[in-house]
C-alpha cells in the first residue's frame, strides 16, 4: 500500500536499521575493538550513532510525506500464542521519529564529546582498557533506546524500556570497583544497585499495567489497546494509567522513586548527559504521551500525574538549591524538569511536554557535558599542579605531545592518592571563567536555556508548560512557577560559585580548557539550546512541532503566546538571577568558607541533606525490609525451615524410614535373614554332598556305572511293564 | 553256523569282566585293558549283529570304534606316563586329589 506512491516512503523500509547500526558498531568494537586505536573505537562508534540519526532523518523526511498514515514497519513475529500476537515491529510516526532524531541526534554528539572526554577519564582513572567498554555500552543504549521509541507494541517498549535500564546500570557502575573520592571502594556499584532497584519497582507497575492490558484487551500493539480502551470500564484504564505511572516514576525519576538519578552521577560525565538527563529518564513522558489515548479516558489517573509530575518540579528544585557537587545540582534539575515534562503530559499538553523534552535534552546535554569539561579542567589543573609540586618544575601546558601528557599523568597517579580530590565540587572551583573561557560561555548558554530567559529554548517550551498548566490548573501553575523560580537560583548560584569569584583551589587555578573534540560538539548543543524554541514559537502559522506531532496525537491545542505568564515567568527567573548574584556573585566565596546561605541553619541543610529522603527510606523502607530479611532468614528460614521442620521433621522421618524401618527391619531382619538362611540351607546341603566327591576314581567309575544299569534298568523295566 | 545269542553272551560276558576290571583293579594299565576289553565285548555284538541282520553299519561303527579306541588309549598312556613321572606311582587309590 506504500509503495510505489513515491520514492521517499521505500525509506520506511531502513526502520530496523536504526537498531542495527548501533548494534553494529556495537559488535565490530567487541570483536575487533581490541586491536583498534581508541580513535578508531571512537569513530566506529560516533558513525553507528551517526547513521542511525541519518535513518532517523530518513524516517521523519518518509513521514512527513506520508501526512497521517501510520506505518508499522514488521521485521518478524515475536510471540504467537493463541490469540496474542506481538511482532517486532517498528511504528513510524511523528511522535517516534522525534523520539528517535532527538535520542540519535544528541547521542551522536554525546559519542564524539566522550572519545575527547573518556581518552583522559581512563587515564585519570589508570585503567585505559576500558575506554572500548565505555562505547560498546553507549552503542547499546542506543540500540536499546531505539527499540523503547520505536517499538509499535507495550511489549516491544518494555524490552527497550529493559535494554536502556541495563546499560543505565552498566554505566552508572563504570567505574564499579574504584572510587576516588575516598568512599568505600564499592560505593560507585552501590550506586548502580540503587538505579537497578529503583527501577524494578517501577518495571514492576510497567509489567502490572501491561499485563492489565493483555488480560483486559488481549493485545499489546498500540493501535488495537488504544481501540479496546474506548469499550473498557473505567476503572480498568485508571488502574492500567496509575501502574504505567509506577513504571513512569521509576524510569524518569519521579517522586517517590526519584532517588536513584543523583546517585547515579557516579556514572562518567558523557553517561549522566546521554542516559540521565536527556534521553533515557525521558522515556517515561514518552511513554505517557504514546499512551495518550489511553490517559484522556482517565482524567483521575491524569490528575495524579499533574500533582507527581508538579510536587517533583518543586521539590528537586529545591534540593538542588543546596548541593555542592556541579553533577548533583544537575541531576536534581534534571528530576525537576522531568517534573515540569510530566506535569505537562499529565495535562493533557502533550506538545508542551514534548517541546520541554526535545529543549532539555539539547541543554541539560550541554550543561552535564560542560561540567564534564569543567570536571576534566580541574583533573588537568590537579594533576599539574601536583606534578609542579613533585618534580618542582614549572606547570607544563597541554600543548605538549599527547603521548608526554599522558605519560606525566600516569607516572603520578600514584602519588597524589594522599590527598582527596573531588573534582565535582563546586567548593574547589571558582574563577574558572579565565582558565575555561569556552566552556564558561557554554554553560552560560545551558544556564539561561534551563533558567527560561528569552529567547534561549528553554524560555519557549518551559513557557508552554506553565501557559497550559494557568489554563488548567492554575495551583500547579504557582507549583512549577516557584519551581522555575528554584531552577533560575540554583543555576545562578552555580554559575557564580563554578565560574566567578577566585579559584578556591589550586586545581582550579591551574584548570585547563578541553580540547576541540569536546567543545565541538557542545557548540552544536549549544547552538541548539539557542535555537531549539523556533521548534515551536507560540505565534500563529510557527506551531511547527504541534502541527508535526498532531499527525499522531489527534488533539493539539496550539496555544497562542500569553505575555502575562511569559514575563510572570521572566521576572521570577531573573530576580532568582538577581539573588543568587547578590548571595552569590556580589562577593565571592573563598576559600573553606561556608555557604552564605547557611544563615537559614536547619532549612539549608535540610536542602543540601537532601530533605533527608534516603534517610527516611532507609527508615521506613530499607532498614525495616533488612529487618525482616533477616528476621526471615533467621527465624522462619533458619528456625523454622532449617532446624524444625528440616532437620526435625525431614531428616527425623527419613532417618526413622531409612534407619530403623528399611534398614533395621526390612533390610537386616526381613531380607537379610530370609537369604541368610537360605545360604544357609544351601551350605549344609552342599557340606553333605561334597562327601561324595571323594576323588577316588574307581568309586566314580562305580558311580557312572551304577547309573547306567539304573537308567537301563529303568528303561528294561519301563518296557517290560508296556 | 553259531547262532546270534552265542556271540551277545560272549561279549555280555566279555563286558562284565571289563566292568569289573575297571572298578575293581587299581592299576591303571590294568584298567585300561579292561577298558580295552569293554569295547571289543561291544565290538564282538556290533559285529554279530551286523552278520545276522546283513548290514554294513555295524562293521563300520566298529571301525570307528577301534580308531577311538586306538587314540583314547594314546592319551590315557601318556597321561600314566606324565603321573608316573610325577609321583612314582601309578596306584589309582593314590590319585585322589580332585575330592571336593
Amino acid at each position: 500500500m506504500l509503495f510505489n506512491e513515491s520514492a521517499p516512503l521505500g525509506f520506511f523500509y531502513l526502520a530496523p536499521w536504526i537498531v542495527f547500526l548501533p548494534l553494529l558498531g556495537l559488535f565490530t568494537n567487541l570483536i575487533f575493538g581490541s586491536r583498534f586505536s581508541e580513535r578508531v573505537i571512537g569513530t566506529v562508534a560516533s558513525l553507528a550513532s551517526g547513521l542511525t540519526f541519518a535513518v532517523s532523518a530518513l524516517l521523519a523526511y518518509a513521514v512527513s510525506i506520508n501526512h497521517g498514515e501510520v506505518p508499522s514497519q514488521k521485521l518478524a513475529e515475536w510471540i504467537s500464542i493463541g490469540p496474542l500476537s506481538v511482532d517486532w515491529a517498528f511504528r513510524l510516526d511523528s511522535l517516534s521519529t522525534t523520539m528517535m532524531l532527538v535520542v540519535s541526534g544528541v547521542g551522536t554528539l554525546i559519542h564524539i564529546y566522550a572519545i575527547g572526554y573518556m581518552h583522559e577519564d581512563v587515564r585519570f582513572k589508570n585503567d585505559p582498557s576500558r575506554f572500548r567498554s565505555f562505547f560498546i555500552y553507549l552503542n547499546l543504549f542506543i540500540a536499546a533506546m531505539m527499540i523503547l521509541v520505536g517499538g509499535d507494541s507495550y511489549l516491544m517498549l518494555f524490552v527497550g524500556w529493559e535494554g536502556v535500564g541495563l546499560c543505565s546500570f552498566l554505566l552508572i557502575g563504570f567505574w564499579y570497583e574504584m572510587d576516588t573520592l575516598a568512599r568505600p571502594s564499592w560505593a560507585n556499584s552501590d550506586a548502580a544497585k540503587k538505579a537497578m532497584i529503583a527501577n524494578r519497582i517501577g518495571d514492576f507497575g510497567f509489567l502490572i499495567a501491561v499485563f492489565l492490558m493483555f488480560v483486559h484487551f488481549g493485545t499489546l500493539q498500540f493501535d488495537a489497546v488504544f481501540e479496546a480502551a474506548h469499550h473498557a470500564s473505567s476503572a480498568t484504564i485508571t488502574a492500567i494509567t496509575l501502574f504505567l505511572l509506577v513504571g513512569v516514576a521509576g524510569k524518569s525519576a519521579q517522586i517517590p522513586l526519584y532517588v536513584w538519578l543523583p546517585d547515579a552521577m557516579a556514572g562518567p560525565t558523557p553517561v549522566s548527559a546521554l542516559i540521565h538527563a536527556a534521553t533515557m529518564v525521558t522515556a517515561g513522558v514518552y511513554l505517557i504521551t504514546r499512551s495518550a489515548d489511553l490517559y484522556m479516558l482517565a482524567p483521575a489517573a491524569q490528575n495524579v500525574v499533574v500533582i507527581t509530575g508538579a510536587a517533583t518540579a518543586l521539590f528537586a528544585a529545591t534540593i538542588a538549591v543546596g548541593q555542592y557537587d556541579i553533577k548533583k545540582v544537575l541531576a536534581y534539575s534534571t528530576i525537576s524538569q522531568l517534573g515540569f515534562m510530566v506535569a505537562a503530559v499529565g495535562m493533557g499538553a502533550y506538545v508542551a511536554g514534548m517541546f520541554h523534552l526535545i529543549t532539555h535534552a539539547f541543554f541539560k546535554a550541554l550543561l552535564f557535558l560542560s561540567a564534564g569539561s569543567v570536571i576534566l579542567g580541574l583533573e588537568r589543573g590537579h594533576h599539574h599542579a601536583a606534578h609542579a609540586h613533585a618534580e618542582k618544575k614549572p606547570v607544563r601546558g597541554l600543548k605538549k605531545k599527547k603521548d608526554e601528557h599522558d605519560h606525566a599523568h600516569d607516572a603520578h597517579h600514584a602519588a597524589e592518592h594522599h590527598e582527596v580530590f573531588d573534582p565535582g565540587d563546586m567548593r574547589n572551583m571558582g574563577g574558572l571563567r579565565k582558565t575555561m573561557p569556552v566552556t564558561f560561555w557554554l554553560y552560560m548558554i545551558g544556564t539561561l536555556a534551563l533558567a527560561g530567559i528569552f529567547p534561549f529554548a528553554g524560555f519557549w517550551s518551559k513557557d508552554e508548560i506553565l501557559l497550559d498548566a494557568s489554563l488548567h490548573f492554575p495551583a500547579v501553575y504557582w507549583v512549577l512557577t516557584l519551581a522555575a523560580f528554584f531552577t533560575a537560583f540554583y543555576m545562578g548560584r552555580q554559575v557564580w560559585m563554578v565560574f566567578f569569584g577566585e579559584p578556591r583551589h589550586e586545581a582550579a587555578a591551574h584548570a585547563e580548557e578541553s580540547p576541540k573534540v569536546m567543545t565541538v560538539p557542545l557548540m552544536v548543543l549549544a547552538a541548539l539550546s539557542i535555537l531549539g524554541g523556533a521548534l515551536n514559537l507560540p505565534f500563529e502559522g510557527f506551531h511547527n512541532l504541534g502541527h508535526w506531532l498532531e499527525h499522531t496525537l489527534h488533539e493539539v491545542e496550539s496555544l497562542p503566546l500569553d505575555l502575562t505568564v511569559a514575563g510572570i515567568s521572566t521576572a521570577f527567573a531573573l530576580t532568582a538571577i538577581l539573588i543568587s548574584w547578590l548571595i552569590y556573585g556580589r562577593k565571592p566565596l573563598v576559600k573553606d568558607q561556608k555557604d552564605p546561605l547557611s544563615v537559614l541553619g536547619g532549612l539549608f541543610q535540610s536542602m543540601t541533606d537532601k530533605w533527608y529522603v534516603d534517610e527516611i527510606y532507609q527508615f521506613l523502607i530499607v532498614t525495616p525490609f533488612s529487618k525482616l530479611s533477616q528476621f526471615l532468614s533467621d527465624v522462619i528460614d533458619g528456625k523454622f525451615w532449617h532446624d524444625w521442620f528440616h532437620d526435625t521433621v525431614l531428616a527425623g522421618t527419613y532417618n526413622w524410614v531409612s534407619v530403623t524401618a528399611l534398614s533395621e527391619y526390612a533390610d537386616r531382619r526381613g531380607i537379610d535373614t530370609f537369604f541368610n538362611s537360605w545360604g544357609d540351607v544351601t551350605q549344609w546341603f552342599s557340606a553333605r554332598l561334597r562327601t561324595i566327591q571323594n576323588g577316588f576314581v574307581r568309586s566314580y567309575a562305580l558311580s557312572v556305572f551304577l547309573g547306567v544299569v539304573v537308567i537301563i534298568g529303568y528303561l528294561l523295566i519301563r518296557q517290560t511293564i508296556r | 553256523m553259531v547262532p546270534l545269542n552265542y556271540y551277545i553272551i560272549l561279549s555280555a560276558i566279555l563286558f562284565t569282566i571289563g566292568a569289573l576290571g575297571v572298578l575293581i583293579r587299581r592299576n591303571p594299565l590294568i584298567i585300561f585293558m579292561s577298558i580295552e576289553l569293554m569295547l571289543n565285548a561291544a565290538n564282538l555284538a556290533l559285529i554279530a549283529f551286523s552278520s545276522a541282520f546283513n548290514e554294513l553299519d555295524g562293521q563300520i561303527f566298529v571301525f570307528f570304534v577301534i580308531a577311538v579306541a586306538a587314540a583314547e588309549v594314546a592319551v590315557g598312556l601318556a597321561l600314566i606316563v606324565q603321573i608316573f613321572k610325577s609321583r612314582h606311582n601309578i596306584n589309582v587309590d593314590e590319585i585322589n586329589q580332585l575330592k571336593g
